[in-house]
């Protein structure tokens, strides 16, 4: 009865414009997402000698040097928490995005031999790829957890709205992550655009300062940035630092969801060169 | 619910051709046509010079339950169809109207991963291709069994032989329920048994009720599997007929001509006294193609270039089957008469022929490779994959039972049958 189900009529013919989304197809593969995510994973921690340590070290490292150069030696102010763990907190989502970019944007070149193959829906690529650095997250989480417990911070009661900071970061990391995967098939230039992105990125995002350091008047061009409002909302809802979420956290979200839906249609559009261009 | 499975109009695929950095654009054109339509409105002229139609105006339908084969030369747009059919790629004009799952086995293997083992790539494979994971683990046992590697399933594909990873692939693509099954010449995996068993597997497909696409260069598989089939060349759809008729359409006309290699001046050292231009296959009329018939002669011509005096010098062809054992070699000088003829070989252009008489080789696919030496002297050039092409055994002794023959040579012996002694009579 299931292959009855699917008996289906479907039209092949050249798209013209901007493509519908498709949502249904994704859905039916939704398995498909899951398997792909569950390869990236395998794959990297068979293939790296320190496996999911990796995780670990690239978060725990650079705050060991950011504690170092701004915590100590610059004196950045931390909103009264002890550094390391004020940047850390920032840094655990920082590497989930900035790792969900850098693999997103290689999914589909990395993966040319499938789309010249076989049809899927091509989303699948960069949305298992920026999944695969949930379980990085993760991970990196337990440290974190470990890190409270030596400098004896306790979590908020905010606590609960922890998987909503991180959905935020998802939904931006993926917005950008169908955008520069898309662009990447036509322009193999995002390759190295995309490390300076990233570092700008970085600096726009409040992870080795506070965002009160900020004047006033430029708070709300400043949480145009999502990834403001995810780091915000991570150290609100960990360490009970800064402003509880409000207007910036709002924005922050409009701005993700704005990313999100403008990079699924550009990506639908372009995805028909996607086997003749990779 | 709707006779037909398929039912194309006017399809047409255009590709750019030139280096592929000429198909990126340039931001500036991306921006522009991403935020005005218009840009999009205006198509380009159709004849642009690098542009190339891959596939032309091609109309077809295919009933349910029809095992339809594809036939044409290498670049004659057969793949083409087959990824438009499988929505790989759009097609530039026309439609297709398709009832039902598509399943394509366009690649075998597509996905596998060398790190992960046979029972997870299976999981893997199975989920590209568009199979539910409940539907893989309910043909799991199936799959490996048809694939024969028990053992070795729990091992990283990295260490398969080349056989049992095509095998693998080659499973889980087949046991993938699609209502229309598209085959782009899978056969050429594995040995011949195993070509037995997923030529069984077709034709079980078929008889299931579900349509397959079938494309090969094997006519012999072609003509057992399907029972109409498309011409296609240059991107046209020049017949569609019952097998055997298309066959013979396509055979005779030449239109698998493509049975030369030619070399580069590039590729030869150009010290080497001894230079290589081509070697040709031309079946019996004298057309050069890649398909010969089993059931006549054929020739095998060598052009080079001798550019110093080359003492001792012979010219000869190796002829492999597909799975690289060697059925023969043969040299230019043989014959002693010959050789001593030449045995200085002053410089200029040659052209040495060979005629290969009828009833030699069995039905399949062979490789020609090339040698040119003197005895225990020097080897001036060696190149054992020169060029492949296919051997059609209809005709052969013996094609009265449609059966592939075992071993690379079909040869026609004269058996004599006497009867030496009356049996008792039955009563």
């Amino acid at each position: 009865m299931e292959n009855r189900a699917e008996e289906r009529l479907s039209l092949i013919k050249p798209s013209r414009g901007w493509a519908a989304l498709n949502l249904r197809d994704l859905w039916t593969y939704r398995e498909l997402i899951f398997f792909m995510t569950w390869r990236d994973l395998k794959v990297r921690y068979k293939q790296t000698f320190l496996g999911a340590s990796w995780a670990i070290l690239q978060p725990f490292l650079t705050m060991v040097v950011f504690s170092i150069f701004f915590g100590s030696l610059a004196q950045v102010p931390s909103d009264g928490v002890p550094y390391p763990i004020f940047s850390y907190t920032a840094l655990i989502p920082w590497t989930l995005f900035s790792k969900a970019l850098q693999d997103a944007s290689r999914s589909l070149v990395n993966n040319s031999h499938m789309i010249t193959k076989v049809y899927f829906p091509r989303m699948i690529l960069p949305l298992s790829s920026v999944l695969a650095g949930v379980v990085d997250f993760l991970i990196a989480f337990l440290v974190l957890i470990g890190m409270m417990f030596y400098f004896k911070l306790f979590p908020t009661g905010y606590i609960w709205t922890l998987p909503l900071f991180l959905l935020l970061a998802l939904v931006t990391a993926v917005g950008v992550g169908l955008w520069l995967s898309a662009l990447n098939v036509l322009f193999r230039d995002i390759n190295y655009v995309l490390p300076f992105l990233t570092q700008f990125w970085m600096y726009m995002t409040p992870i080795a300062y506070p965002s009160s350091m900020i004047p006033e008047q430029w708070r709300a061009l400043y949480a145009l940035n999502p990834m403001t409002g995810v780091v915000e909302g991570f150290r609100w809802a960990l360490l009970g630092t800064g402003q509880p979420p409000g207007v910036m956290t709002a924005v922050s979200s409009v701005v993700a969801l704005v990313l999100l839906v403008t990079g699924m249609f550009y990506f639908r559009r372009m995805e028909r060169l996607f086997a003749d261009m990779v | 619910m709707a006779k037909n499975a398929i039912k194309a109009t006017n399809l047409g695929k255009r590709y750019a051709i030139g280096s592929s950095l000429n198909s990126y654009r340039t931001l500036r054109e991306t921006l522009s046509s991403a935020f005005s339509q218009a840009g999009r409105q205006a198509e380009p002229d159709n004849d642009l010079p690098d542009h190339i139609w891959a596939l032309k105006d091609v109309s077809f339908e295919v009933e349910k339950g029809a095992v339809l084969g594809i036939i044409g030369r290498n670049g004659a747009g057969k793949s083409t169809l087959l990824k438009v059919l499988s929505r790989v790629t759009e097609p530039t004009e026309g439609s297709v109207a398709i009832h039902g799952r598509v399943g394509s086995l366009l690649e075998v293997g597509t996905g596998f991963h060398p790190e992960l083992t046979g029972r997870e790539n299976i999981f893997l494979n199975g989920a590209i291709l568009g199979m539910k994971r409940r539907e893989i683990e309910r043909k799991f046992d199936e799959i490996v069994a048809f694939a024969e590697v028990e053992k070795f399933i729990d091992t990283p594909v990295k260490r398969f032989s080349s056989g049992m990873y095509l095998r693998l692939a080659f499973a889980v693509a087949a046991h993938l329920e699609p209502e229309i099954l598209v085959v782009d010449e899978v056969l050429a995996v594995g040995d011949a048994e195993f070509q037995r068993k997923c030529l069984g597997k077709m034709s079980d497909v078929a008889k299931q009720g579900r349509t397959v696409l079938f494309v090969s260069h094997n006519m012999s598989a072609i003509l057992r599997l399907t029972e109409e089939t498309l011409v296609i060349d240059r991107g046209n759809l020049l017949l569609r007929a019952p097998t055997a008729e298309a066959v013979d359409y396509y055979l005779s006309r030449g239109l698998n001509q493509e049975g030369a290699r030619f070399w580069q001046p590039d590729e030869i050292d150009p010290k080497n006294p001894f230079r290589p231009i081509s070697i040709k296959i031309n079946d019996a009329s004298g057309a050069m193609n890649t398909t010969i018939r089993s059931s006549q002669p054929f020739t095998i011509e060598l052009e080079y270039e001798v550019v110093k005096p080359i003492k001792g010098l012979r010219v000869g062809i190796y002829l492999l089957t597909s799975h690289g054992e060697f059925v023969f070699t043969s040299f230019d000088t043989d014959d002693p008469k010959k050789f001593s003829k030449y045995a200085l070989r002053e410089p200029g252009l040659y052209r040495s022929t060979v005629t290969i008489p009828e009833n030699i080789l069995n039905g399949g696919r062979f490789v020609l490779g090339m040698n040119a030496s003197a005895y225990r002297i020097k080897t001036y050039f060696h190149d054992e994959q020169a060029l492949a092409f296919n051997v059609d055994p209809s005709g052969a002794p013996g094609t009265q039972w449609p059966e592939s023959r075992l071993g690379p040579i079909r040869p026609a012996f004269s058996w004599e049958i006497k009867k030496r002694k009356n049996g008792k009579k039955q009563r």
